[in-house]
C-alpha cells in the first residue's frame, strides 16, 4: 500500500555486554530487539506493549536512526535510514520526533519554556525571525494546551502533567509527519494521565501524525491505539487491530497482559485474578530456546521447547508468533 | 478496639519557601484483620501521613494528633519505645524494593538480624524461619537465594522478599507503600494474590497506599480517598467503587483506563491540576477542578457520615 509511511524490518539491534569479574570476564550478546517487523500508515497509531526489559524503548530508538541495528532496515517514506549521510539524516529528522518518559528530566532546567520548544526551531531554521518563532511557539503551546504568557517560565514551576505538554509542544514545533512516544504517561497520575492521553489523540486527528505509543500495560494504550504489537525479550509475540486483541487475543502472553490489568471492580477484581503465568521474565542475556515465552507460558506443548515460531499473518490480517495460534481459544470472557 | 486509630493528624513541612500542609486533620481507624486502601494521587499526603505514624518524618517534618496503636500513641513514643512496635508488631514495604534492601548485605544477614532482634531466637531457628518464608513468597531455591545479594534478585523477586521480611516476625499491622507501582503488570498481580493470601492465613491488617484503583479493589475491604492532604471521602469498597459520593472520586474511577469496558467510553479526564500545598485555596480544595462546584464551596466543607457509615468532605447530598 502507498500510504504506508514507516516499514520496519526485521530489525534487530544487540549489545555487547560483559558479566564476571575483571580476569574472567565474559562477552555476551544482548538480543534487545530481535527480528522485530511492521508497518505504519499515515496518521495511524501503534502501540507498544510489554514488560521492563522487553526492548521497547530501543525499539523506539532504533526507529529513530538513534541507535544503529544489527539487522534489519527501517524505511522511512521508502528511504532506508541507515544509508542516508549524516546530513540527509539530519533533515529527515525533521519528520521523526520523540517525547519521553520522565518530562522533568526530558526538560533541560535552566532553560525557558520558550527556549525549550524553539530549539528545533533555530536547529534546523538558523536564520528563521525572532517574531515568526515566537508566533510559532505560542500556537504550539496553546495546541497542546498551555498558557502562551507562561514563556519565560522554568520547568520546575510547571507540574508533571504540564512538562510533559512542554514535551510535546517540543516534538510537534517542528510539524513532523512521526511521533515516538516512549511511555509518556507513566510517570503521571491517573487523572492527568487521561488528560495526556486525550490531548495525544485530539493532535493526532488535527495534525494526521502517526504515532509509535509505547507503553507497559495494555489498558493505557487501548483509547490510543489502532492496532498494538505486543512485545517479550526483544521479539515481537503479536501484532493486531485494538478490536481483535482486547476480545480474542491470538498469543498466550497477550492473554495474560490483559488478565494481569487490575480491574477497578470489587466484584470483578476478586475473581480470575490468576494470570496463569508462573516465574518470572528470565534473564534476556540467556533467552529460551525455541519460542522464548515458552518457559512461563501455560499453553506450551513440546515444539515450543525446540522450534522459534515465526511471526506470521492470520486470515483476519494480524499477526502472531506461536505454533498454537489456531487451535488456542484465548477469547476474553466476560 | 481498633488496632490503630488515627485521630485529627497535621503533617506539616518547614521549608525556606514556607510551611507545606502535608495533611490536614485526618481521622482513620483500622481493626484486626482488616485491609484498608488509602488512595490518592502524588503530592495528596498518604505516605507521609503513614510516615508520620512509623516516626520516620523527614527532620523538617512535624505531625501533631494522635495515632493509638493497641490504644498507645505513636506519635509520643521516642525512637527506643517505637523500635518496641516497629518490625515486630507493625511492619512497613517501600514503593523501591531496590533502595530499601541493603546491597551490601546478602539476604540471609538481612533477614536473620530482624528475627534474631525481634523474636530472640537463635542464628539457626532465626534462618530456618528466614528460609520458611522464602518459601512462603514463593522464591525458588531458597537455600541457595537467601545467600545471595539483592542486585541478583529481579525487581519482582526483590518485593517478595520485602513482602516476606515485612510479615517474618508476624506483624499485627503491614503498612504497605506503593508496593507493585515499580513492577510490571504481571508480578503486580503475583504480588496482590500473595498479600491477599499471607493476610488470610496469619490475619495480619494491611493499610494498603497506591494511586492505584485496580489494586485496591483486589485487596482492600475499606477505602480512604486523599486530596491535597484531606480525607474527602472513606467507606467500603462497595460505597466507594458503585456509590461514591464525592466529586474526586468520582473523577479519579472514571480516568482509570479499564479493559472490561467497550473502548467507545473514552477516557474522563479531571481538567487542571492538584493545588500547590504551600498556597492551598480557600474552602473545599477540589473546587477548582470540580466540575459540580457551586457558590458554597468557597468554605470548607466538613466531613459528613450517612446513614450506612459512608464519609464523605462535599455539600452535595447526592451521589456524584
Amino acid at each position: 500500500m502507498n500510504d504506508r509511511v514507516l516499514r520496519v524490518q526485521d530489525l534487530s539491534v544487540h549489545f555487547k555486554v560483559s558479566e564476571g569479574g575483571f580476569f574472567n570476564s565474559q562477552a555476551h550478546v544482548l538480543k534487545a530487539v530481535n527480528g522485530v517487523s511492521f508497518d505504519l500508515s499515515a496518521g495511524e497509531t501503534l502501540g507498544v506493549v510489554g514488560e521492563t526489559g522487553c526492548g521497547k524503548s530501543t525499539l523506539a530508538r532504533a526507529i529513530l536512526g538513534l541507535i544503529k541495528p544489527n539487522r534489519g532496515r527501517v524505511l522511512w517514506l521508502g528511504e532506508e535510514l541507515g544509508k542516508l549521510d549524516e546530513e540527509t539524516l539530519r533533515q529527515k529528522r525533521k519528520d521523526l520526533q520523540i517525547v519521553f518518559q520522565d518530562p522533568l528530566a526530558a526538560l533541560n532546567p535552566r532553560m525557558t519554556v520558550r527556549d525549550i520548544i524553539a530549539e528545533p526551531l533555530w536547529t534546523f531554521y538558523p536564520k528563521i525571525a525572532r517574531v515568526q518563532v515566537d508566533e510559532r511557539v505560542r500556537g504550539v503551546m496553546k495546541m497542546v494546551g498551555l498558557l502562551p504568557n507562561q514563556v519565560n517560565r522554568y520547568p520546575h514551576e510547571f507540574s508533571g502533567g504540564q512538562c510533559q505538554r512542554i514535551g510535546i509542544a517540543r516534538a510537534l514545533v517542528l510539524n513532523p509527519k512521526l511521533v515516538v512516544c516512549d511511555e509518556p504517561v507513566s510517570a503521571l497520575d491517573v487523572s492527568i494521565q487521561a488528560q495526556i492521553i486525550n490531548l495525544l489523540k485530539d493532535l493526532q486527528t488535527k495534525l494526521g501524525l502517526s504515532l509509535v505509543f509505547i507503553a507497559h500495560d495494555l489498558s493505557v494504550v487501548r483509547h490510543i491505539s489502532d492496532r498494538v504489537m505486543v512485545m517479550y525479550l526483544g521479539c515481537c509475540m503479536e501484532i493486531s487491530a485494538r478490536a481483535n486483541l482486547y476480545k480474542r487475543p491470538l498469543h498466550p502472553y497477550t492473554n495474560a497482559l490483559i488478565k494481569a490489568v487490575p480491574v477497578p471492580d470489587p466484584k470483578l477484581a476478586r475473581v480470575d485474578a490468576d494470570t496463569g503465568l508462573t516465574g518470572d521474565m528470565p534473564s534476556p542475556l540467556s533467552p529460551p530456546p525455541g519460542c522464548v515465552f515458552h518457559s512461563r507460558c501455560p499453553q506450551s506443548v513440546k515444539r515450543c521447547k525446540l522450534e522459534v515460531p515465526a511471526l506470521r499473518r492470520m486470515e483476519n490480517g494480524d499477526w502472531v508468533a506461536c505454533h498454537r495460534a489456531e487451535e488456542l481459544d484465548l477469547t476474553i470472557g466476560d | 478496639m481498633s488496632l490503630l486509630a488515627v485521630r485529627n493528624l497535621d503533617v506539616n513541612f518547614d521549608t525556606p519557601d514556607g510551611e507545606v500542609h502535608a495533611v490536614t486533620k485526618l481521622n482513620f481507624s483500622i481493626s484486626a484483620g482488616d485491609a484498608l486502601g488509602i488512595v490518592g494521587e502524588s503530592g495528596s499526603g498518604k505516605t507521609q501521613t503513614m510516615m508520620a505514624v512509623m516516626g520516620l518524618l523527614a527532620e523538617n517534618g512535624h505531625a501533631s494528633g494522635q495515632a493509638l496503636f493497641k490504644g498507645h500513641d505513636l506519635l509520643q513514643m521516642d525512637t527506643a519505645e517505637l523500635n518496641h512496635h516497629r518490625g515486630k508488631e507493625i511492619a512497613m514495604i517501600f514503593q523501591d524494593p531496590m533502595t530499601s534492601l541493603n546491597p551490601y548485605l546478602s539476604i540471609e544477614k538481612q533477614m536473620v538480624e530482624v528475627v534474631m532482634h525481634h523474636q530472640g531466637l537463635s542464628k539457626a531457628e532465626a534462618r530456618a524461619h528466614a528460609l520458611e518464608m522464602l518459601s512462603a513468597v514463593r522464591i525458588p531455591d531458597p537455600e541457595r537465594r537467601i545467600r545471595q545479594y539483592p542486585h541478583e534478585y529481579s525487581g519482582g523477586m526483590r518485593q517478595r522478599v520485602m513482602v516476606a521480611m515485612g510479615l517474618v516476625c508476624e506483624p499485627d499491622l503491614l503498612i504497605a507503600d506503593e508496593p507493585t507501582t515499580a513492577l510490571d503488570v504481571t508480578v503486580q498481580a503475583q504480588i496482590c494474590q500473595l498479600m491477599s493470601e499471607l493476610r488470610r492465613k496469619s490475619n495480619t491488617a494491611i493499610i494498603l497506599i497506591t494511586h492505584d484503583l485496580g489494586v485496591v479493589a483486589g485487596l482492600c475491604d475499606k477505602v480512604l480517598v486523599m486530596y491535597a492532604g484531606h480525607p474527602v471521602e472513606c467507606g467500603s469498597v462497595e460505597q466507594i467503587y458503585y456509590r461514591p459520593r464525592h466529586p474526586y472520586t468520582k473523577g479519579l474511577l472514571d480516568s482509570v483506563p479499564r479493559l472490561d469496558q467497550p473502548e467507545e467510553k473514552g477516557l474522563h479526564a479531571i481538567p487542571g491540576n492538584p493545588p500547590n500545598l504551600l498556597s492551598l485555596p480557600r474552602g473545599c480544595r477540589f473546587r477548582e477542578r470540580c466540575p459540580k462546584a457551586f457558590a458554597d464551596c468557597v468554605e470548607a466543607p466538613p466531613m459528613s457520615v450517612d446513614s450506612e457509615g459512608h464519609a464523605y468532605r462535599c455539600f452535595l447530598d447526592e451521589p456524584a
